[in-house]
């Protein structure tokens, strides 16, 4: 199949895993799975599965890069060698350095470092599976993770995206949707203000387009909310 | 925080359960306690845990916390190293605690601190001072601060100790009780047990009881459950 010819709906605007445009993939999040972890998280979300897990505040090493006046985040993302049909070298590489990166960035907006002075939050999310949307799903496990780690926090960082294929605007794009397609507009925000706190744009979005994903991805930001906050109060039993 | 594991209940918002960036709401002129912020004129929980009202004072009871160190508190120290002059102790806090020479029990020459206490050893000391940017001072100097020589250290989470301690000491004693053994408490969650094997064996256990269901009611009752 090239470029073009993939269909992304059939003539009922039903898509090929069964949702309609505006519909996102289930999501699934259970806290806690990582014992030895301050705190953990994992997610699962269509056919994307990762883990999340948060040690620390610990001193930070070596001293140089240390802040006086706050914590530093040590994020890295990481995709297993066996979550994709291709293998993936383990390591570092360009791609998994990018989204450590962005997801830093939308984490520090909402974590209260200055309580931690010189010290390291070390956030790990490691992809088990990946049918596009990885980031998505790395950044709200994080932010689960670091919840369950009791990590101040002014609000949850929830990430979604939404895309264009076929000239379709689409919620939360799948593996085909997003290969063939011709945008993805992946977001973090924080569900209690609406703010935006991570956007990237792969691919071209007219106005209208751009604001129809804008307004998909906060409906589900809030829906994904619900059951990031569903997780978290089934790890401590509920209301107490 | 709450002495016991019933939270009360005398406003209807109390002992719910908060996460990160939850608006409170209905809280006018209270003050903002420990995990609770005021962004825009409301209340918000910055982390996961038990909302506590106590009088004009909203705050949070966290369900997972790391140690942070305060001027005064009793802990347990781990050595982790030395310098001719200095211990390095891990007090479960993001940073390790210094302990000079100077402040320690004995007269120690300059260059034979190993002669005293080794790494890996314990030792009940007290916090002495704590600067803004966590590096804190241990001291040995004091009543009953001492070298552990015999029992176990046990970890519990620091924000759980309230639990362990009970209402006036009474968990603690029902503990002691539980496995005819001397135990101390360090605030930063290093329980010190010193007793026959069995009866060290039993707090043990009632110690994991106490860790994995503190936040839910009834903890006394599992507790005297385990003595019978």
């Amino acid at each position: 199949m090239g470029y073009g010819d993939y269909q992304c709906m059939d003539a009922n605007g039903i898509r090929e895993d069964g949702r309609k445009a505006d519909e996102m993939r289930a999501v699934e999040i259970e806290c806690g799975v990582i014992p030895v972890a301050d705190g953990s998280a994992y997610i699962k979300w269509g056919k994307n599965e990762a883990i999340a897990a948060v040690y620390g505040p610990m001193e930070a090493h070596p001293r140089k890069i240390q802040r006086q006046d706050r914590a530093i985040l040590d994020v890295r993302y990481n995709m297993a060698p066996f979550s994709t049909t291709d293998r993936i070298r383990p390591g570092f590489n360009r791609r998994s350095r990018e989204i450590s990166k962005v997801t830093k960035d939308a984490l520090e907006s909402v974590v209260d470092l200055e309580l931690y002075p010189r010290s390291k939050i070390r956030v790990e999310i490691e992809i088990i599976c990946a049918e596009a949307g990885t980031r998505c799903c790395g950044i709200t496990a994080a932010s689960v993770a670091l919840a369950d780690a009791g990590i101040p926090m002014s609000d949850m960082v929830v990430s979604v995206a939404a895309g264009k294929c076929n000239g379709v605007v689409l919620m939360d794009l799948n593996k085909p949707e997003d290969n063939y397609g011709e945008a993805d507009l992946p977001m973090g925000i924080l569900p209690m203000t609406d703010e935006l706190v991570f956007l990237q744009m792969d691919g071209d979005l007219s106005m209208e387009e751009f604001k129809l994903c804008w307004d998909y991805n906060v409906k589900a930001a809030h829906d994904v909310h619900a059951i990031m906050v569903d997780a978290l109060q089934r790890r401590y039993g509920g209301d107490v | 925080m709450s002495e016991d594991s019933t939270p009360s209940e005398q406003d209807s918002g109390a002992g719910r359960l908060v996460h990160p960036g939850e608006r409170l709401g209905g809280h006018e002129g209270a003050e903002a306690g420990h995990g609770v912020r005021r962004i825009d004129g409301q209340m918000v929980a910055m982390r996961m845990g038990n909302l506590q009202e106590n009088g004009q004072m909203v705050s949070i009871d966290p369900l997972s916390s790391r140690y942070v160190p305060r001027a005064g508190d009793l802990v347990i120290g781990l050595v982790e190293g030395m310098t001719n002059n200095i211990w390095f102790l891990d007090i479960g806090a993001s940073f390790n605690a210094i302990l000079p020479m100077s402040l320690a029990p004995w007269k120690v020459e300059f260059g034979a601190v190993r002669e005293h206490l080794n790494v890996g050893e314990a030792v009940l000391c007290r916090v002495q001072e704590v600067d803004e940017t966590q590096s804190a001072v241990a001291t040995m100097k004091g009543m009953g601060l001492r070298k552990l020589k015999s029992g176990l250290v046990e970890q519990i989470p620091p924000h759980i100790i309230p639990q362990v301690i009970g209402k006036g000491g009474s968990m603690l004693q029902a503990l002691k009780d539980l496995g005819d053994a001397r135990l101390v408490v360090g605030q930063n969650g290093r329980v010190w047990i010193d007793g026959e094997q069995d009866g060290m064996r039993d707090i043990r256990s009632a110690l994991k009881l106490i860790r994995d269901t503190a936040h839910l009611p009834g903890l006394r009752e599992r507790i005297d459950a385990l003595g019978e």
